[in-house]
């Protein structure tokens, strides 16, 4: 069953804002925890713990003084931070959060598609054009270096994204979510089936959402942000924005894809019967997880250089997600 | 799924797409709004660490880019086509598997003979 337009509207509008909530939140809770990592406190004045900071945050960008640059395209430098942002935010609607009808007797996902998985991919890989269109309108020297390293290291880390998925859609036979998530309670975690496609997933996506050790793009200390150098104000915000949301969108797809997605624990069902089919609160934790590793390893790991980056892309990613698909190919075919 | 149900799903994603749009131009309306509008032309240049720019963006840079930018259009295209053969995977069989072992193994031969040129190596 499908919902109706104006349902689907809704629950469009509502998610949108639930992920731009979740942005604001995110990015308290990551210089929270960075100060707890690097023995300081991190923002605590703003309210209790610091829990207004974010809207501190929100209003003093708003207020800011908007600039473009004289020597910018006006037209591309302004559609860019849309191309981001749009593109950031659609690619969550495909990934289910919960059973059919659990939402108010609607369906927890905005779109269910057959080509689920697909589409998820074409919407986060679109993120290469707002940050390159972005990097290319501000005509500074600084931003074109930053959109370059970063298209280069977006398409590069794309191919081992799309490499380390094919044994698991061997394994389910669908490129639908939903059907993914079902196949994982009926069989096992897919995580355990696919051990090293999940290593060389999950170090794709930190690499394709630009975070540590990956976020050569904006490499303060060598090229001031990339290609955000020239951005100011509420659209420098904007672009904050998108890559928060596209984190998140990578660890709820990794979440779906490999562990099960919004399912819970099943053993749990014998201490309080149906929790592990209880919408929203699985996933949410299990976002939470990647969330939590992706910041630890941003106060952990250092940079890359830029000829590490791409050799560890193409030699060593590349090579492990394809004889990790062959390998489970080979499997299927001959061994059951 | 359907044909109709397919389409249906295209026409929830433009829908929700138009409201990332329309998320944006509220945030930037409300900006032009409140924000404060006073231009100087030290603020219009583009930054360069308080220096006056030397020049624009017309600057060499790496070949390496153009490289690894072919590389990609081809090895993603050829990765492109093995969402299809995975997903029918069990309908195709052996004779699947044989098949794309193949094109894999012409796939891989193009990777390391790449890499012997020295293209997968980033030169400064």
């Amino acid at each position: 069953m499908i919902d109706s337009l104006l349902i689907t509207f809704l629950k469009a509008l509502l998610l949108v804002l639930v992920l731009l909530g979740a942005f604001a939140y995110m990015t308290l809770i990551e210089r929270r925890l960075l100060g707890r990592m690097q023995h300081r406190f991190g923002p605590n004045r703003v309210g209790p713990f610091g829990l207004l900071q974010p809207i501190a945050d929100a209003i003093k960008s708003v207020f800011k003084e908007d600039i473009v640059v004289s020597a910018a395209d006006k037209f591309v430098y302004f559609l860019a931070p849309f191309i981001s942002i749009t593109f950031a935010l659609s690619a969550f609607g495909a990934i289910p959060a919960g059973p059919a009808g659990s939402f108010f007797g609607f369906n927890p996902w905005i779109v269910d598609l057959d080509i689920g998985l697909l589409y998820v991919f074409a919407a986060t890989s679109m993120g290469v054009y707002g940050v390159f269109l972005a990097g290319w309108a501000s005509n500074s020297k600084y931003s074109l270096l930053g959109s370059l390293r970063s298209s280069a290291q977006m398409i590069s880390y794309e191919m081992g994204l799309g490499l380390s998925v094919l044994g698991l859609i061997m394994i389910t036979g669908t490129l639908n979510l939903r059907e993914i998530v079902d196949y994982q309670s009926g069989a096992y975690l897919l995580i355990l089936l696919q051990p090293v496609a999940f290593v060389t997933f999950l170090i794709s996506a930190i690499a394709e959402v630009n975070r540590t050790p990956f976020d050569l793009p904006e490499a303060e200390q060598e090229i001031v942000a990339g290609y955000l150098t020239e951005y100011s104000s509420i659209k420098w915000a904007l672009f904050q924005m998108a890559e928060y949301v596209n984190m998140m969108t990578g660890a709820a797809f990794i979440s779906t894809l490999f562990l099960g997605g919004w399912r819970g624990p099943r053993f749990l069902d014998a201490v309080v019967p149906g929790i592990s089919e209880w919408p929203f609160i699985w996933l949410i934790l299990k976002m939470a997880i990647f969330m939590f590793l992706f910041i630890w390893l941003r106060a952990t790991l250092p940079r890359l250089r830029y000829d590490q980056l791409m050799r560890f892309g193409w030699i060593w990613l590349f090579e492990l997600a394809m004889l990790s698909a062959i390998v489970t190919g080979a499997v299927i075919a001959f061994v059951l | 799924m359907d044909y109709a149900l397919e389409l249906s799903g295209a026409l929830y994603i433009a829908l929700f797409a138009l409201i990332g749009i329309a998320i944006v131009f509220v945030t930037l309306g409300m900006s032009r709004m409140i924000a404060p509008h006073n231009i100087t032309p030290g603020k219009l240049a583009i930054y360069e660490c308080g220096e006056i720019p030397s020049r624009g963006t017309d600057v060499q840079f790496n070949v390496n880019y153009y490289l690894f930018a072919i590389m990609f259009v081809i090895f993603d295209v050829e990765v492109a086509f093995f969402f299809p053969w995975a997903v029918a995977f069990d309908a195709l069989g052996i004779y699947g598997v044989v098949a794309v072992a193949l094109f894999l193994l012409l796939l891989l031969d193009g990777l390391i003979y790449a890499w012997t040129k020295g293209v997968l190596k980033w030169v400064y």
